[in-house]
């Protein structure tokens, strides 16, 4: 019997006095791992902002069975500058702030911790290396280790694999399912091809949200979704897969 | 304009002196400790302005802060607390508006910056006679520091180092990625509100040494040499102090011996200094 974790009901967001989600429903249960696809200003971020807390809805509720320190981030790379003169081990210890705090756990705890998160990225010749100074693959790797190393109920990534390789990208993916195993994912992705293999269940946004029990999804059902957006496939060369068409 | 007010040194004091003696005279002890507090003060704070990209705000603050001297000239209390209010004032609404998104940031920046100017100026031509020491606000006199601007600028050295010793990780954190560190619980509304006040007592304190035009460099240009050479928050910082104090009191001595105002040379100073600094970046480290 599955828990849940996050309650949406009837949820309306606006972003500048512009409606943005309307009448959004979505239960969200323990061990899912759900993709949250849909055009861009669809509402993806707005979505995910709201069940953060970092965005109050207009109307409806969104309800948690967990606390907010027990939810993992990975924002959209746009969010942060870049050139911030702060290194690869003080954003990954972020993660393991508690509000105020002091000394949130043990000096031993907390090193043991940061060691484990630049191990499990791939990142441990790199922790004292500044931001500024990272590939747009390390700079995200870096953004994952804050997000897991709080060891998270739920986790939460908007676009993990912007501006990252495609070696990074098999990898990041390969390691969300392991931690799938134990954690709940919602992943936000422009991308349905790429994350279908390792998603459960999709959920479409565009202004509203219809919830799609299966990890595929066909371009008739995202018409009939009312969620306009490329399916792309993959394989050796990245290509787009065109709807037949008579030629004149 | 009248040379000693806006901080020549030899002017005041014409005989000729070694370097030592000039450490002596309790004028220029005062300079020195004003230079060393101020260097504290604005070395951690800058650190924090430039790391924000907050310079223009912090320009703005500094302007409009020249309403209170007029204010404080019109109605004959101390210029400098009209301006410390007047700053504070500036840089709530400025956080503020900007939250709450109801002009672009930029222009509630200008706006307050004119808005402040336009109100000094007023004042102070309604204000009967002349107001003596109003060029020493806009070019700043270290030389002229009184024992209570001392003080008052000791107590902020100390306040600031004291809030950034003990939040050091929130105040990074919630700089780097306000929304991130809002999850994790860190009050950054708190942190914003109170750093944005910590900025204009800064300025405003600095305005009596660096003058309001010339304020803006103290607490820019020893961050950005620093910045050349190390991309670490707390080394930006420890940096920026070291440097912003050896480049005030060199300033210090040079105007002294080339008998130009103390203002204007120790931020000459300070960019030659970056040059110099950069210089060595691109002969030494090859980028």
């Amino acid at each position: 019997m599955s828990i849940p974790v996050v309650e949406i009901k009837n949820l309306d967001v606006a972003y500048q006095k512009q409606l943005v989600l309307s009448n959004v429903s979505l239960t969200v249960f323990e061990h899912d791992f759900i993709g949250i696809i849909g055009p861009n200003g669809g509402g993806k971020t707005s979505l995910v902002k709201a069940i953060l807390g970092l965005l109050k809805p207009v109307r409806g509720s969104i309800k948690h069975s967990l606390n907010r320190s027990e939810i993992g981030y990975l924002p959209q790379g746009n969010q942060v500058d870049e050139n911030f003169p702060i290194t690869v081990k003080e954003v990954i210890s972020s993660g393991l702030e508690h509000g105020l705090k002091i000394r949130p756990g043990t000096a031993r705890s907390r090193q043991h911790k940061v060691e484990k998160a630049l191990e499990t990225v791939g990142l441990k010749a790199l922790h004292s290396r500044p931001i500024g100074e990272l590939s747009g693959g390390e700079f995200q790797r870096t953004m994952l280790a804050r997000a897991i190393i709080s060891s998270p109920r739920l986790l939460v990534l908007d676009e993990p694999d912007t501006h990252v390789d495609n070696q990074f990208e098999t990898e990041l993916y390969a390691l969300l399912k392991e931690l799938n195993r134990t954690i709940t994912i919602l992943l936000v992705s422009h991308d349905i091809g790429i994350i279908s293999p390792y998603i459960k269940t999709i959920a479409c946004v565009n202004r509203d949200l219809h919830y799609h029990t299966s990890n595929e999804i066909s371009e008739e059902q995202l018409k009939v979704y009312n969620c306009p957006i490329e399916i792309i496939a993959h394989g050796p060369v990245p290509h787009r897969v065109i709807k037949e068409h008579i030629h004149k | 304009m009248d040379r000693c007010r806006t901080g020549s040194l030899k002017n005041t004091f014409t005989n000729s002196m070694d370097l030592l003696h000039l450490f002596t005279y309790g004028f220029f002890q005062h300079a020195v400790l004003a230079a060393l507090l101020m260097s504290i003060t604005c070395g951690i704070i800058g650190t924090y302005i430039v790391s924000r990209r907050m310079v223009f705000i912090s320009g703005g603050i500094t302007h409009a802060s020249f309403g209170g001297v007029g204010i404080g000239y019109y109605l004959g209390f101390s210029p400098l607390a009209g301006a410390a209010v007047v700053a504070v004032l500036a840089a709530l609404t400025t956080e503020n508006l900007t939250r709450r998104k109801v002009l672009r940031n930029d222009s509630i920046i200008a706006i307050l910056w004119s808005l402040g100017m336009a109100i000094g100026i007023i004042f102070v031509y309604l204000t009967p006679g002349y107001a003596p020491n109003l060029m020493s606000y806009l070019f700043g006199s270290i030389i002229t520091v009184t024992s209570t601007d001392l003080w008052l600028m000791l107590a902020l050295a100390l306040t600031v180092t004291a809030v950034f010793t003990l939040l050091y990780r929130p105040i990074l954190y919630a700089s780097f990625d306000e929304q991130f560190a809002r999850i994790r619980g860190i009050p950054v509304m708190f942190i914003n509100y109170l750093l944005i006040i910590l900025v204009a007592l800064t300025i405003v304190l600095s305005i009596r040494t660096a003058g309001i035009i010339l304020v803006l460099s103290v607490l820019t240009i020893p961050q950005n040499i620093t910045n050349l050479f190390t991309n670490r928050f707390s080394h930006i910082m420890i940096g920026s102090v070291v440097l912003g104090f050896f480049g005030s009191l060199l300033g210090l001595v040079l105007s002294y011996y080339l008998d130009i105002p103390s203002g204007a040379t120790i931020i000459f100073t300070l960019v030659l200094l970056y040059l110099v600094a950069r210089f060595i970046k691109v002969v030494i480290f090859g980028r």
